[in-house]
């Protein structure tokens, strides 16, 4: 009895499974204090496929489970954890876990509601892709900002100057980039009905290679294949700053008459906005980076506001497809405002069934 | 006064993009071609050694059979670029764009739900606790700004009527938020001069101290 007080009890209840709804290579560990115990630190060892116990990490009495992470996947492992209690004294190791198979999942349950909208939206954008298409006539309200790109263009006609394009910095991955992608075309057709040359300088080789293809297919659809020039879509830098300062020295020396600043802009969005002005450059920006927006409204004619941005190749090609994508924006928002409101309401009636929808894990 | 010939050559360049507030000049054009030049050729290298060299070049050649030839793909979808220097095959690299463009939107449009609608609507709704005290004023503030916010952002209905007049006061929403934001930024920029005036007065000429 007495040897018996004098060891340390081990950590019970040592179980080790795979991490849920994970892409794989982590388990799970979790344990108890033996009863009656004051831990101070824990220390965990694993086995892999029955093989020696190695020291993984130490850690503080009350943390109670552990994510062991850099795993491989199929392999089976077992864990065995010992404590070191306030006075310094050092426990048995514990009977060893069950062995664990760490394996990735291909649905993270946390997310299920997520993917619910994301389906539920893509309904609606199907929906409304096929009502227009079938000829039905959609409704959008005039945006003032996009009716001045008309003239924007004429302006650069009538002028015989080139019509100026930057594309923002961002890549193919931001939202911004690929409306302004969508707006470059039909722009860029105008440009070509026109005879007016199209200068697009890029800062991502992605979007430069796309945007010669939209450009090249706008002068195809405008029957102008043989105005296009390659040579005015160009890569320019990747580095910000530079970027701004090549596209001011192209404002200097090509003197567009019009200026269209559409995408992710960061800090040099002023720097742009202003030597355009200098330039007396008709200019439209148009883009969703908040902190930009107020820059582009101090230097520009026109400014395109966030939301404004997604519509606005939908408003300008009236294409069906996307007339369809900005009627069912237009339904989400519709019904966004409607859970906040009845969101608001049940919450304050203590029933938070539509705040926890919009939680995720 | 700095007698490090770096110190020099940046105070020049940085002059020299200075000068361009006076007029586009002879001295701009150059610190300007400098810049360009020299960033693309520092993104190139960069580039090479932490994107191709580790992510490709060296799994391909050190990685574990079968994954590494996994990494053929995507060499493949790449490759496809170059097509466009072949004007006869240059509709291949319509394989490249279509993987990428559909592969950013697939990833940020999840992303951008969870981001921008999830967080934000969870935030907005109110509840108990954000109706008591000080903040209830401020998140009453934040609900109706962003009810009639989303109203002004609201293309399928002429702004008459209601919805022309909740539309109304969401532009006024958006502009104070753009009047704080420009506010703030301004100041942001405002340290960036100051950045580089110190630079100027105290590493280049050692006036301040």
């Amino acid at each position: 009895m007495l040897l018996y007080l004098l060891f340390v009890s081990p950590p019970v209840n040592v179980h080790a499974y795979d991490t849920p709804d994970d892409a794989g290579g982590s388990i799970t560990v979790e344990w108890s204090p033996p009863p009656g115990v004051e831990v101070k630190f824990y220390e965990v060892y694993r086995s892999c496929e029955g093989g020696p116990y190695e020291f993984i990490g130490k850690f503080i009495g009350s943390l109670h489970s552990y994510v062991d992470k850099g795993l491989e996947d199929g392999k089976k492992y077992t864990y065995r954890i010992r404590l070191i209690d306030v006075n310094g004294d050092t426990s048995e190791f514990s009977m060893p876990s069950s062995p664990a198979v760490p394996s990735p999942q291909w649905f993270k349950k946390g997310k299920l509601n997520l993917f619910i909208a994301v389906v539920l939206y893509f309904g609606f954008l199907i929906f409304f892709v096929q009502s227009a298409k079938t000829g039905k006539r959609l409704f959008i309200r005039r945006i003032a900002g996009l009716d001045a790109l008309d003239e924007a263009v004429g302006r650069a006609t009538e002028m015989g100057r080139p019509i100026l394009y930057v594309p923002g910095l961002g890549t193919m991955g931001d939202v911004a980039t690929i409306a302004s992608v969508n707006i470059l075309k039909p722009v860029a057709k105008k440009a070509a009905e026109y005879e007016t040359p199209i200068i697009v300088p890029n800062r991502d080789p992605i979007v430069m290679t796309v945007a010669q293809q939209v450009v090249k297919e706008a002068y195809l659809e405008a029957g102008r294949p043989d105005a296009y020039r390659e040579d005015n879509v160009f890569y320019l830098t990747d580095s910000q700053f530079a970027y701004a300062a090549g596209v001011d020295g192209i404002m200097m020396r090509e003197r567009p008459a019009t200026n269209l600043f559409m995408g992710m802009f960061y800090a040099e969005s002023l720097i742009l906005a202003e030597t355009g002005n200098m330039t007396g450059a008709i200019q439209i920006a148009g883009t969703d980076a908040v902190a930009q927006l107020p820059f582009f409204i101090a230097a520009c004619d026109y400014t395109i506001i966030g939301e404004e941005l997604y519509a606005a190749s939908a408003y300008l090609s009236q294409d069906p497809k996307l007339v369809g994508s900005l009627k069912a924006q237009d339904l989400g928002k519709a019904i966004l405002m409607f859970l906040l409101l009845l969101g608001s309401i049940l919450s304050l009636c203590n029933i938070p069934l539509i705040l926890n929808f919009f939680r995720t894990l | 006064m700095s007698t490090n010939p770096w110190v020099w050559v940046a105070a020049f360049l940085t002059l020299a993009i200075y000068s361009f507030l006076y007029k586009d000049n002879p001295v701009y054009r150059f610190a300007e071609h400098i810049f360009m030049g020299v960033s693309v050729g520092y993104g190139l290298v960069l580039f090479w050694y932490n994107s191709v060299i580790p992510r490709l070049w060296e799994p391909l050649v050190k990685g574990t059979e079968p994954t590494r030839f996994f990494l053929l793909i995507p060499i493949l979808i790449g490759a496809l670029t170059f097509s466009l220097f072949v004007p006869r095959y240059s509709w291949l690299v319509k394989y490249t764009l279509a993987f990428v463009v559909g592969a950013s939107a697939g990833l940020s449009i999840p992303l951008s739900f969870e981001t921008n609608i999830f967080e934000q609507v969870r935030s907005t709704i109110l509840t108990r606790q954000m109706l008591s005290g000080w903040g209830m004023v401020s998140n009453l503030i934040m609900f109706i700004g962003v009810i009639v916010t989303l109203a002004y952002f609201y293309f399928s209905m002429e702004h008459k009527g209601v919805i022309g007049k909740t539309a109304r006061i969401g532009r006024i929403y958006i502009m104070i938020a753009f009047g704080a934001s420009f506010g703030y930024t301004v100041m942001a920029r405002v340290s960036l001069l100051i950045g580089r005036m110190q630079f100027l007065l105290h590493d280049w000429l050692g006036i301040i101290k």
